[in-house]
């Protein structure tokens, strides 16, 4: 089947498609997007976590059937021209990558985390990431990475708002 | 993973015609248990039939001051409803305490309803397993069962229901709304999952192919104050290995009213009746709550891997109740 869908933004036309395989499947083979991770492929690790339609999934457990006419973001659709989003910043500064398997689908999550939640506590941290598993980093620089994103969007909102414009949501 | 088809529909008719099309067909939620035991080979279905399409993704009130949950509802829609964290706070409670963000944006009212068992011999084909494979057997017994039932079990099977938001639905009087065939149906979820027997494989009292179309919550003032308190392994992110749901109403230091339901401890989300009757009109106090939950728990067959559970339900009952009724120890 022909697959019709938005992705990071753009439209995308894929051909030959069987709608039984994965949507995971289907952004790294078929478009070229080998951001997103497939590490368990039973929805237990989130590295393969992405938008479909602004809501965060495990996309190992999407069917390519369901995304027609959908919007897909993944983490490269995160950064623009200007460069890395602050969370993917973030990760980098604070150590929290190590192999950087878990990395995007960790990142996708907290970008989720942080544009719903502007200062999250550690507990709400905790829970968010809580479908997230992290085999290297023993997840302390993770949290750093997150609570280092957050008052780092919270200073550019202000400033945004200083300067009279509506302010950065995502 | 074996090839199947996939298909979209619109309406509950067509749903439910389309899958007695086929001799292996099934409905597809949010995929999260089903795609995953496709994956594993438990389940080798030919056709998938999508649900979520279906106009079933709505919260309704009804008439009798109770709620409709449609069956594609997300879990975290759910979650997040006003009316449901307000009326139904156990509800909200069990569905957050269960599975993981990006799973719960996925999962829906009536796949979590429809979850399959997690003992490992049923997710591990190389084994024999009475519910996977009829009469071939059933290992746990004599193997790993740290996790499996210490209620309603048979010698054919001892596996769990894993769903967390059933315990607190089961415990509230929901009903489960059905599409068997031509004809609709409500059962309620204290009849609408089976104990094993001598039939494990057959989960339900509903007819094979039958939809779930929605859930109702009937107008219910002691569910205002109900609540959800789950054990597991570690803080966050794993299954129950016990867990309760309950409601108490009082009044002049007497228990008036109360619902109390066990998860992880039977496969079927256990309305603990017993404990119930033998706690209204006593007084509000740690004796009570122990009394209403040893009588529940004179049934229990614990097997040694598992002998944990009874003094665990036993304890997290007795402290819930106590929570909910300011009781002092
Ligand atoms: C890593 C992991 C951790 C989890 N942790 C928890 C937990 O802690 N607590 C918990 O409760 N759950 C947990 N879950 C299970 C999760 O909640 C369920 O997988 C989910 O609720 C199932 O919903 P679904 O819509 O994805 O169902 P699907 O996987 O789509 O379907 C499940 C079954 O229901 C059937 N079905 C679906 N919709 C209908 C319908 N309308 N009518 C009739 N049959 C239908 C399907 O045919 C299938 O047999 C976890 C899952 C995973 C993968
Ligand atoms: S307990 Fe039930 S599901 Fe587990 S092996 Fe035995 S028969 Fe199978
Ligand atoms: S690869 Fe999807 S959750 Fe692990
Ligand atoms: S950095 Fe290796 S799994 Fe997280």
């Amino acid at each position: 089947m022909r697959i019709t869908t938005t992705v990071n933004g753009a439209r995308r036309e894929v051909d030959d498609v069987w709608e039984g395989e994965s949507l995971l499947y289907v952004l790294r083979e078929r478009m070229g997007l080998p951001g997103s991770k497939n590490a368990c492929e039973q929805g237990e690790c989130g590295s393969c976590t992405v938008y479909l339609d602004g809501i965060p999934v495990c996309s190992c457990l999407v069917a390519a059937g369901q995304v027609c006419d959908r919007e897909i973001v993944t983490v490269e659709g995160l950064s623009d021209q200007q460069g890395l989003h602050p969370v993917q910043q973030a990760f980098i500064e604070c150590g929290a990558v190590q192999c950087g398997f878990c990395t995007p689908g960790l990142v996708v999550t907290a970008h989720d985390l942080l544009a719903r939640t502007e200062h999250p506590t550690d507990p709400e941290i905790r829970e968010a990431l809580a479908g997230n598993l992290c085999r290297c980093t023993g997840y302390e620089k993770i949290l750093d990475a997150v609570r280092l994103a957050a008052d780092r969007l919270a200073a550019d909102r202000l400033a945004d708002i200083r300067a009279g414009s509506s302010g950065r949501l995502t | 993973m074996r090839e199947f088809g996939y298909q979209q529909v619109s309406d509950v008719e067509t749903a439910v015609a389309t899958l007695a099309t086929s001799a292996d067909a099934r409905y597809l939620g949010g995929g999260t248990n089903l795609v995953d035991l496709m994956k594993l080979g438990v389940e080798t279905p030919e056709l998938l039939i999508d649900v979520t399409t279906l106009p079933l993704t709505d919260i309704s009130e009804t008439a009798d001051g109770g709620v409709l949950i449609g069956a594609a509802v997300r879990n975290s829609d759910l979650a997040a409803n006003p009316v449901i964290r307000q009326r139904y706070p156990a509800v909200a409670q069990a569905v957050l305490a269960g599975a993981s963000g990006q799973l719960r944006n996925l999962a829906t009212t009536g796949g979590n309803l429809m979850q399959r068992t997690r003992c490992s011999y049923f997710t591990d084909v190389t084994k024999p397993c009475n519910k996977r494979a009829p009469g071939s057997g059933c290992p746990a017994r004599d193997g790993e069962h740290h996790n499996l039932a210490i209620l309603g079990a048979s010698e054919h099977c001892i596996a769990t229901s894993p769903s967390d938001l059933a315990v607190a639905l089961v415990a509230l009087d929901a009903v489960v709304h059905v599409r068997e065939g031509d004809s609709a149906r409500a059962v309620p979820l204290t009849e609408f999952r089976r104990l094993p027997g001598d039939r494990p494989d057959l989960e339900t009292t509903v007819e094979p192919g039958a939809l779930i179309t929605g859930v109702s919550l009937p107008g219910l003032p002691i569910a205002a104050a109900s609540r959800y308190r789950k054990v597991r392994e570690r803080a966050s992110y794993a299954f129950a290995i016990g867990s309760i749901a309950a409601a108490v109403e009082v009044s002049g230091g007497l228990v008036t009213d109360c619902r109390i339901a066990w998860g992880a401890v039977a496969a079927v989300p256990w309305r603990a009746t017993r404990a119930e009757a033998m706690l209204r009109g006593k007084p509000v106090a740690i004796e009570s709550f122990a009394a209403a939950a040893d009588a529940e728990l004179t049934a229990a067959e614990p097997l040694e891997g598992n002998a944990y559970k009874v003094a665990l339900i036993r304890n997290v009952t007795v402290e819930l109740l106590a929570e909910l009724t300011g009781a002092s120890r």
